[in-house]
């Protein structure tokens, strides 16, 4: 018995549960010393479950469209973040055009449908061109090769935007009526994040009921699966490729547009962070798998603006918000050490690479 | 004329010269079955029919109309549906979801009903399970869904490869069972099969396939009294 424990457990697993246990025992003390303290009141916490919640959900927009692309293509598309930076960056110079005219303080709910339909048709057509030009040539090539491609593409794109936009920070312009508060029962919310919140959720529950219940989603579940059957079907491989990447483009598109309403500027390299963090959100969800990706982005969410304080502040780290990217791809690392496939995904055995 | 048509066609692998020129045909509302060992390229022919592989030379003709410039799924809408080998059902789409897949090509929604009562019609089976994912169902009733998924299509004809493999022998039976329904049906079926004896027992006609080549064909019977094919397909001494 005790001989197939030796021969199973190898000194890198040992060494990896002790870190994630050290990990554990931090996360622990740490916040039993914060709660002990009482820096934080409720008030507090609902802020930050709330502003979590807002940011989860653009991470989860975004990382649809990492997952969806994964599941048919089986690649990372690591340009996905600039398909996320192009729609809000050139829709910003429509908000500038509506707000300098008056036209966003007169009519503001068609101003902001507006500035939705130009970031998502921007974002939709960059992520077309991108899968048209630099993806299907390579698509029978070593898995390595689309993946370099799209690290270059990534970099071409955001020096494209650069050149035709310049290397500034542009401030978004204020829209009036997101600005201020809502009151429910005595919790007050900013009331843009409700917006990007009920946005968010939206677009995520049209996007689930397109994928599991129209011919076009269901076809491409099938492609997904199994290509070659599919085309056995009579399913066009190529078009249901672009239809996915169609809707990775729009839900990029309309998380950009909250990304700029909820932080208030943009710039050609504003793609890579949150990018990075919806790749996250994807792998920790369980890539390939699209409530897997909503669900990992609103835990990411969730954890990066609750645990600084939750976690950190008890140790008598100073201004530990500013650590919240190291929570986030600490967590990136502990999943990738200790369930691999994410919280919702299947084992890899079992899929064709 | 022939409803299917293939001619002198060569398809490679690579460098492989995987078909060598195989030249078969097949009449409307008859069963023809192509026999043959391991990688005689039975399953090669079927793939070059349906377009998933190119062939290099030759023709393969339905109702005159040549189709190997066409795309797989081009081809499915003409009216060449394949039963793929192993089943490939898609695992986690549900069964129902699995036939209306196979109905792709059409856009009628009456017809797609129609099509989905013949087949529940064929399969009751299929009907009671509708809801579950197609990965859970037992090797029989997946060799079902596969051959209820191309009839959905609504084939001129149905192209199967090896529905017996890997299967219990009642369930053997099944399968060749639903075979001859559909024969009696009018449907059109080129059957690729290691089970030589019951495909030559619901074929009409018979290609023997040995690396690549046609090297006998006949009528089902004749192919059945063969020496060569008694000894090294049939298992008989």
């Amino acid at each position: 018995m005790l001989k197939r424990w030796k021969k199973r457990i190898t000194p890198t697993d040992v060494v990896m549960w002790l870190i994630g246990g050290a990990i554990l025992v931090l996360i622990f003390w740490g916040s039993i010393a914060t709660l002990a303290t009482g820096t934080y009141t409720g008030h507090h916490w609902f802020d930050f479950i709330i502003f979590g919640l807002a940011q989860g959900s653009i991470y989860a927009l975004i990382a649809m469209g990492y997952t969806m692309v994964y599941g048919i293509l089986r690649m990372i598309n690591f340009a996905h973040s600039e398909v996320f930076m192009c729609g809000p960056y050139t829709a910003y110079y429509v908000a500038a055009a509506f707000y300098s005219s008056g036209f966003l303080d007169q009519y503001p709910i068609v101003s902001l449908i507006m500035i939705f339909l130009v970031s998502m048709a921007t974002s939709t057509l960059v992520a077309v061109l991108l899968e048209r030009i630099a993806y299907r040539p390579l698509r029978t090539a070593p898995r390595l090769i689309p993946l370099i491609t799209a690290i270059g593409a990534s970099f071409f794109l955001q020096y494209t935007f650069r050149g035709f936009y310049g290397s500034g920070f542009q401030a978004y312009p204020v829209v009036q009526i997101l600005e201020g508060e809502i009151t429910f029962w005595g919790f007050r919310i900013l009331k843009f994040q409700a917006v990007v919140i009920a946005a968010a959720a939206i677009l995520m529950a049209a996007l689930y009921s397109f994928v599991q219940r129209t011919r076009l989603g269901k076809a491409i579940r099938a492609v997904s699966e199994d290509k070659e059957t599919s085309a056995l079907m009579g399913i066009d491989i190529d078009r249901m490729i672009v239809t996915t990447f169609v809707i990775g483009g729009m839900s990029a598109g309309a998380a950009g547009v909250l990304y700029a309403l909820m932080f208030k500027q943009v710039h050609f390299f504003m793609g890579f962070i949150p990018g990075i963090k919806a790749f996250t959100a994807a792998v920790l969800g369980g890539i390939g798998n699209i409530p897997g990706a909503m669900l990992g982005g609103i835990f990411l969410g969730l954890v990066e603006s609750v645990g600084p304080s939750l976690f950190l502040d008890g140790l008598g780290i100073v201004a530990p918000y500013q650590l919240k990217d190291a929570i986030a791809f600490t967590m990136l690392v502990l999943v990738l050490i200790f369930r691999p496939t994410g919280i919702l995904g299947e084992r890899l055995t079992v899929k064709k690479a | 004329m022939a409803l299917l048509e293939i001619e002198n066609v060569h398809t490679y692998y690579g460098h492989i010269h995987a078909l060598k020129g195989v030249s078969l045909d097949v009449d409307r509302g008859e069963i023809v079955t192509l026999i043959g060992a391991n990688g005689a390229g039975k399953s090669t022919m079927l793939k070059t029919a349906s377009g998933l592989l190119r062939p290099r030379r030759g023709s393969i003709r339905l109702e005159g109309e040549d189709l190997t410039r066409y795309r797989p799924h081009e081809i499915v809408s003409k009216g060449v549906v394949q039963v793929p080998e192993g089943r490939r059902i898609f695992g986690r789409l549900t069964v129902r979801e699995n036939l209306e897949m196979g109905a792709f090509t059409i856009t009628d929604p009456r017809q797609i009903e129609s099509n989905l009562e013949r087949v529940f019609g064929l399969f009751p089976r299929l009907r009671e399970r509708q809801k579950q994912v197609g990965g859970t169902l037992s090797g029989g009733e997946q060799q079902m869904l596969a051959t209820g998924r191309a009839l959905m299509a609504n084939p001129s004809v149905l192209l199967m490869d090896e529905p017996s493999m890997g299967l219990a022998p009642v369930l053997v039976d099944i399968i060749f069972d639903t075979i001859r329904q559909l024969h009696a049906d009018g449907t059109t079926i080129l059957l690729v099969e290691q089970n030589a004896r019951m495909a030559l027992q619901v074929a009409s006609r018979g290609y023997v396939l040995q690396s690549g080549a046609v090297v006998l064909s006949d009528t089902a019977e004749t192919l059945r009294q063969n020496e060569t094919v008694r000894k090294a397909y049939l298992g008989e001494s």
